[in-house]
């Protein structure tokens, strides 16, 4: 007996501590200080060097936080007097720039930011964080807060930002009409479409008439049904056109703590489907391998939806064969104006180096001189109205990829449709969530209402307040 | 047991709490607090809502009602026990022909040591590594899809992720493969502590060698089984990565591999502590209970 009672309690204890590996996940002050002390201990170090030097007004050192290397490396490049240091640290003037670099998979970079954003107001000096990047997904989450500061407190006017495209400015502007970032790129869309599959389909390649066949969404389908019968499908993915239909909202996600599908996603929904039963596309997720085989001529897909960054750096330009490679992509305006990614600058409440933060963001997102430079040594669209429809009339400026044709003006119209007045702080989660559940609609493992049901469940997973 | 003389023994006794220290320590700090805190937050609305604080306010038992009101949690605590099941099985019975066979003298199997470190070679890559392989392999252009096309056998890519069972079975198959080598070395290790001259005498005997499986190896390997039924048991109700890597976090075909830990792990974007705290709590009650059953039933004739 005794040895059954001793056997029990190994048991127990044996089971207590397996399953407490998940019961610690949930602890989170431990989490979160976890989370944040290898930065912390970085910094504290960072803070000794400098202690030594007397005080000055400004900080003597600059936190910037971000995903990845794009903006280091635009101010490596672009920002008078930036020097680098090493890999995580440069030099403007005495002052030194630390960077702390997340990557966002798995909502990594907004954890951490969050974490130490939480504890901005006790931070040292040296320690706060004086920068940090967005993207347009969760801008709200942290414009909406008293953790970002308003533009107009750095001193920065509105004057000063008028080249700026309107819709960048839509998204970081606040609930109470305060502007809380800027950003230095746009990124609207267009339609890219293989030369090849328009010549032989539709008899042409040349954008204007490629345009006609795309104009719109009944357009659009009827051309899939085209495409079809000459072996060709229209995109890779369903999800291809979503950001397309979402970014034409006519409300927001969330309106009064309930969720809202709108009508223009429900319709997003209703082509998909159409077009999936018809074979006409498929439901690969973005990125994966299958969704990218359009990229080459044996993946015989019709077109793509994306911004200038997508044309010239994700659709396989380097490897040779890939349609990219040869030139082969034309772009068109497509059925709607829709843009995609872009990273914001916001300044972080508490900061001790404003004024080094306002020439930053002044420098690199309102300079023209900059700002052309920016286009013409990474290809960048930039957010400056004047300067990219000089470059959109400027015949030497030419996209290879594109087959030599020159995009920017259909970036700049572009642009200036694109409306953002729509956009919630639980657009991340919706959109994602929306993509998943209907993936098992269009392959018929549920319908329209188990989908929708799904969908519900998924996004009250993430954001318990709301409702539906 | 025979009783020793104490006096002896005591001696010696205060070395073995000595040594015992650091892992108690270690347990009470990092384990057993952790577990009554998660208890304890289970009781709380504590979310983040972006960058608010929600809470933490007392709501009492709240968390589970809420819990035990969507029938969800029995689906997957149903997918989770599928898979588990649908993995052990062939695990099980593949352990234990392997582990008959290596421990068997008679036999004489050459490279033995070959064999016994490849089959435990696969519990050697990242589970989420293996289940990206396979996401690669199983997927609509994928290797296993070019193959079947290529033999005539399907005429168009099958979606072997969209399709309830192909998924599930992808995932048994997965946990099936990268646990039955560490199993058979278990088992095998039980078989080799088994007196051969039970062997013998059967053998002497007459015994057919699945009669001395039946009635000699598998009776006497019972404390060993038990140990391995219970730790695959809690391993599996724990199950996650092979499922979330391979359906990207989604549980699909219509959440059908959601199991419940991936079910928790939803709970923490938004770093919803106390419906996660309850959750676990309500884990830690069914591997309880079912650890309970499965130690009763394999012990009664004892």
């Amino acid at each position: 007996m005794k040895k059954k009672v001793l056997s029990a309690l190994l048991t127990t204890a044996m089971l207590a501590s397996m399953l407490v590996g998940c019961g610690s996940s949930n602890d989170a002050p431990a989490a979160a200080s976890s989370e944040a002390a290898p930065a912390a201990s970085t910094e504290a170090a960072a803070s000794t060097e400098v202690a030594a030097e007397p005080a000055a007004e400004e900080g003597k050192v600059l936190n910037i936080y971000a995903w990845n290397e794009e903006f280091k490396s635009r101010l490596i490049a672009h920002y008078p007097g930036y020097e680098e240091v090493d890999g995580t640290t440069g030099k403007i003037g005495d002052v030194t720039v630390k960077w702390n670099i997340t990557p966002s998979n798995d909502n990594a970079y907004q954890n951490n930011l969050d974490a130490n954003l939480l504890k901005q107001a006790d931070a040292a000096a040296d320690d706060k964080i004086d920068m940090f990047l967005i993207e347009a997904d969760y801008a709200l989450k942290y414009v909406d807060t008293d953790y970002t500061m308003p533009i107009a407190d750095l001193g920065i006017t509105d004057a000063d930002l008028a080249n700026q495209y309107q819709y960048t400015k839509d998204i970081v502007t606040d609930s109470k009409g305060v502007l809380k970032g800027v950003s230095w790129q746009g990124c609207p869309g267009v339609l890219i479409y293989s030369r090849d599959v328009a010549k032989e389909v539709l008899g042409s390649d040349d954008p204007a008439e490629v345009q006609k066949a795309v104009a719109d969404w009944d357009t659009f389908t009827a051309t899939a049904e085209t495409m079809k019968k000459a072996g060709y499908f229209m995109t890779s993915s369903a999800n291809d056109t979503y950001r397309v239909y979402s970014n034409n909202v006519s409300g927001k996600w969330v309106q009064d703590g309930k969720i809202v599908v709108d009508d223009n996603i429900m319709k997003w929904v209703e082509d998909s489907k159409k077009m999936v039963d018809a074979k006409e596309t498929n439901t690969y997720d973005l990125w994966s391998d299958d969704w990218s085989k359009g990229f080459y001529p044996d993946g015989k897909v019709f077109c793509y939806f994306g911004p200038a960054w997508f044309v010239d750096f994700s659709m396989a330009a380097d490897t040779d064969g890939s349609i990219a490679n040869a030139g082969k992509w034309g772009a068109t305006e497509g059925p709607q104006g829709f843009f995609w990614g872009g990273t914001w600058v916001c300044a972080a409440q508490g900061t001790d180096n404003a004024s080094l933060v306002k020439d930053i963001i002044l420098k690199m997102t309102t300079d023209t001189d900059i700002m052309t430079d920016i286009v013409k040594d990474d290809n960048d669209f930039v957010n400056n109205v004047p300067a990219m429809e000089a470059m959109a009339a400027d015949t030497s400026y030419a996209s290879k990829v594109l087959g030599g044709q020159n995009p920017l003006a259909m970036y700049c119209a572009g642009a200036e449709k694109i409306d953002l007045s729509n956009l919630s702080a639980y657009d991340q989660g919706c959109n994602e969530s929306f993509q998943n559940a209907m993936k098992n609609y269009f392959e018929g493992k549920t319908d329209l209402d188990g989908a929708l049901d799904l969908f519900y469940k998924a996004v009250e997973e993430k954001y318990p307040e709301l409702t539906h | 047991m025979a009783k020793v003389k104490r006096g002896k023994v005591v001696s010696y006794n205060k070395w073995g709490y000595i040594f015992l220290i650091p892992f108690i320590v270690v347990y009470l700090i990092f384990q057993l607090v952790p577990l009554f805190r998660t208890f304890y937050y289970s009781f709380f609305e504590n979310y983040r809502s972006g960058l608010t604080q929600i809470g933490p306010n007392f709501v009492g038992l709240q968390n589970f009602i809420t819990i035990f009101k969507n029938p969800d949690i029995w689906i997957y605590t149903e997918n989770t026990l599928i898979m588990w099941i649908m993995g052990f099985i062939p695990q099980i019975i593949v352990s234990l022909v392997l582990g008959a066979w290596f421990s068997d003298p008679s036999l004489r199997l050459k490279g033995q040591r070959f064999f016994k470190t490849v089959i435990y070679l696969p519990n050697l890559i990242m589970a989420a590594a293996f289940a990206m392989l396979f996401f690669t392999l199983f997927s609509e252009g994928g290797p296993i899809n070019e193959i079947l096309m290529q033999l005539g056998w399907i005429s168009e890519p099958y979606k072997f992720l969209s399709n309830e069972w192909s998924t599930r079975s992808l995932v048994a198959f997965m946990n099936f493969l990268m646990w039955f080598g560490n199993t058979t070395i278990l088992l095998m290790a039980g078989m080799m502590g088994i007196d051969t001259s039970l062997f013998e005498a059967a053998e002497v005997d007459g015994a057919t060698s699945t009669q001395v499986f039946f009635k000699i190896t598998l009776p006497l390997l019972r404390p060993i089984l038990i140990y391995v039924m219970i730790t695959s048991l809690i391993g599996g109700l724990q199950m996650f990565d092979v499922p979330q890597i391979l359906t990207n976090g989604t549980g699909d075909p219509m959440r059908s591999t959601m199991t419940l830990i991936m079910y928790l792990n939803k709970h923490l974007f938004s770093k919803n502590y106390g419906m996660g705290g309850a959750l676990s709590v309500i884990l830690f009650i069914i591997t309880g209970l079912l650890s309970l059953v499965v130690f009763k039933f394999s012990n009664k004739k004892d």
